[in-house]
């Protein structure tokens, strides 16, 4: 297993399979009338957010609290940072507080990879979303959802996504999820196409593992999973696209566009959605939308990721599925 | 009068010769000279040039010491072979006014190990809002001819067109600094394959290729001369071919790090290479090349830009842009050009020396090796091989790309005014 977890695309298919099998493993402390493991205690994993994000911030602290860690939440609004500390001076500072592993989010792309590349601390460093670069905890939760819901919760043990058609509509310009998802299930066997209004493509997508359309009706009938992503109404002052409705019309998924998709498809949200704009109440709070089971599945992965990467005691160990059972 | 003689160096990279430094000036060359009451220097194998040249350095003084000094930078020029650098306005305060050229001037005199010639700002705080008292600082003590917002694009059409006009009363040319201000907001490096994957904005070539489109016709329109600043793309060249093949007075300018290096590399998110414009693609890198060797572009500068560790020891979006080169410059040059055969050291001599000194009017530089001339010289080991280390540089700044690199090339002497500022790779 890899020291650090900064991008999707560092994963490799066996990685990625024993990440999601794992999860399964951590879903079902879930199911217990105690939800918690042994595994980190006496560990303390700190959260640092430069960014604002509640719900990446609590799926992991969750994680983390599940696991037995001891969890130091770290917020970058008034903190030393506010005052002018230096992410190193920051990052050091922790760390000699004895933290054993960092997950960090941070609003720089690339600011992880440096926490983890430039020797200013020792600890693990994960990747809770960089910028506009990668957000692989996302990208390993909506594989696992995938999985559960395309290839089945047991039957999946052991299984890639490979063959199943993904497409992922809205911002990709600006997403990292959009990014960290392309690389996952790239590797994960998976075709993923993905859609957008022009000016929200990338410069240089054509060397990405995927395919790039602009047009969501003709590729809808063509989706095992459709991934809508939140497309920011501040995008529309840059001219990005001329008004909310048009994107709506031509960008949107509603219960009429979600008839197309084939029947087993599922739709899919990272979250938080912006109803109306990318995705209509009808759609969203329909049997086929993911969000909510995307939300749990977050919390089984990041225990997985925390788990694999910090190296639990063999002893502490999810107890075994005969025995659950 | 002292009295040097530099024995058996290639001058220009052709036959050895003799060179005898009597004072100031160069007194004679030629084979067999006598070392009569000189100084020898033994300088078989190495090349001698004139004194380098660099139309484009950043020496932070006055208002950011803590990154360089014009004493720090001049040092760094000497170490890397430079007799004259031209110091960009872009200091705090702006170099917009006859008191603060005089005062960079003046310095730069104290220095005493090259000549610094001020630049200055074409707007008043590089604003691009009011043209700055041009005529006053060419007539200072200072007598700049070349103005520059370097840092800053001059976007204001009008600008631009008022300041290609005006200083035509004195011989004065504008540098652009070729950067379309709206299309490079958020932008953090070169904007393609790399930038799509690494999710960092975008600095796309469109930005710089299109004022340098426009600059050239207004160049044209007006007949005035133009300079275009660290061109980075295989598309400006192209726009500048075309200029020069109307006839359209513009010269420009190509950094070392240009010539070398990628945006692969940003995949480190090593801010040591984040710089302004940024590096492009391995394309752009061989059309430099190509054009700096067909005299597309007319000469090396280094933009120089001194930063302290603090400002690059971070994340790549919090990170200052630029990269120092002085000491470093003639190596580059030597790697990308002369190793690759598409250079030869006369031709080094014209990049790096005549045509900076002819398009920055820098008296005295920039002149053959031949009796008479001003005793500006530089040796070079081209047989030397070693990695940089930066913990030697003279600057007062380390943020260099090339660390722990292997780099041709090393500069042994260099002279000013037949004074040695540099002896066997030491500043004296």
């Amino acid at each position: 297993m890899m020291r650090h977890l900064i991008s999707a695309a560092d994963l490799t298919r066996d990685e990625a399979v024993l990440i999601l099998d794992t999860a399964e493993e951590m879903a079902r402390v879930a199911d217990r009338p105690i939800k918690k493991l042994p595994a980190l205690r006496g560990r303390t994993v700190c959260n640092l957010f430069f960014e604002d994000s509640t719900r990446t911030r609590i799926s992991f602290e969750a994680a983390e609290k599940r696991l037995s860690a001891d969890v130091i939440n770290f917020a970058a609004k008034g903190s030393s940072v506010s005052k002018g500390e230096s992410l190193k001076d920051t990052a050091q500072t922790l760390e000699a507080m004895g933290v054993d592993a960092v997950v960090i989010r941070h609003g720089a792309s690339g600011a992880p990879y440096r926490l983890a590349n430039s020797g200013w601390i020792d600890a693990p460093v994960i990747n809770a979303g960089d910028g506009t670069h990668q957000h692989p905890t996302q990208a390993l939760l909506d594989a696992f959802t995938m999985r559960r819901r395309l290839v089945g919760r047991d039957a999946g043990i052991g299984q890639d996504l490979a063959g199943r058609r993904i497409t992922i509509v809205g911002d990709v310009l600006h997403s990292r999820v959009a990014r960290s998802n392309v690389d996952l299930l790239h590797t994960l066997g998976a075709e993923v196409t993905l859609v957008a209004p022009p000016t929200l493509v990338p410069v240089g997508v054509e060397t990405w593992p995927c395919e790039v359309s602009y047009d969501l009706d003709s590729t809808l009938t063509k989706s095992d999973a459709v991934m809508m992503l939140r497309v920011q109404r501040e995008r529309m002052n840059a001219a990005f696209f001329p008004t909310e409705r048009e994107y709506s019309r031509r960008y949107g998924l509603d219960g009429e566009r979600m008839a197309k998709m084939p029947e087993h498809a599922i739709v899919m949200h990272p979250g938080p959605m912006v109803r109306g704009m990318e995705i209509t109440a009808e759609v969203a709070d329909s049997d086929r939308c993911t969000v909510i089971e995307q939300v749990a599945n977050g919390v089984s992965i990041r225990m997985a990721v925390l788990y694999l990467l910090l190296g639990g005691n063999e002893s502490d160990a999810p107890t075994t599925r005969t025995e659950e059972k | 009068m002292s009295k040097t003689l530099i024995r058996g160096a290639k001058v220009l990279g052709g036959e050895a010769q003799d060179v005898l430094i009597d004072g100031d000036t160069i007194a004679q060359t030629g084979t067999g000279l006598s070392d009569e009451g000189a100084q020898v220097i033994e300088a078989e194998g190495q090349i001698l040039l004139p004194g380098l040249v660099d139309l484009h350095t950043h020496l932070r003084e006055p208002g950011r010491e803590d990154s360089e000094t014009v004493l720090t930078g001049t040092r760094a020029a000497a170490s890397g072979g430079y007799t004259a650098v031209f110091a960009m306005a872009n200091t705090f305060p702006v170099a917009d006014t006859a008191g603060v050229v005089e005062q960079v001037y003046r310095l730069g005199k104290e220095s005493g190990y090259c000549d610094v010639q001020p630049i200055g700002a074409v707007t008043v705080g590089l604003e691009g809002k009011k043209l700055a008292e041009l005529g006053a600082m060419h007539e200072s003590a200072a007598g700049v001819t070349v103005f520059s917002d370097d840092g800053k694009c001059v976007d204001d059409a009008v600008m631009m067109r008022r300041a290609l006009e005006y200083v035509k009363a004195f011989g004065g040319v504008v540098a652009q600094h070729a950067q379309e201000p709206r299309l490079t907001e958020g932008a953090q490096m070169n904007e393609g394959v790399v930038s799509a994957e690494l999710g960092l904005g975008g600095w796309p070539a469109v930005a710089e290729e299109s004022i340098i489109a426009r600059d050239v016709l207004l160049a044209e329109h007006v007949g005035s001369r133009v300079h275009i600043c660290h061109l980075s793309t295989a598309g400006s060249v192209e726009i500048v071919r075309w200029a020069k093949s109307r006839g359209i007075d513009v010269t420009a300018e190509v950094t070392p790090h240009h010539l070398l290096l990628t945006d692969e590399l940003v995949r480190s998110y090593n801010p040591v290479y984040k710089v302004n414009p940024p590096l492009r693609t391995e394309r752009d890198v061989m059309a430099l090349r190509e054009a700096l060797a067909d005299g597309t572009i007319d000469i090396v500068a280094t933009d120089h830009a001194p930063h302290p560790h603090e400002d690059k020891d971070c994340e790549w979006a919090a990170a200052a842009m630029g990269m120092v080169g002085l000491e470093t410059a003639l190596s580059v040059v030597q790697q990308t050009m002369v190793e690759t055969g598409l250079l030869d050291w006369a031709g080094v001599a014209d990049r790096m020396s005549f045509k900076p000194a002819q398009i920055g009017q820098a008296k005295g530089h920039g002149r053959p090796v031949s009796a008479g001339e001003p005793a500006n010289l530089t040796l070079v080991d081209p047989a030397y091989r070693g990695e940089v280390d930066p913990a030697g540089f003279a600057s007062r700044s380390r943020n260099t790309p090339y660390e722990g690199r292997e780099l041709p090339g090393r500069v042994t002497h260099t002279f000013l005014r037949g004074r040695a500022t540099l002896v066997d790779g030491k500043l004296a």
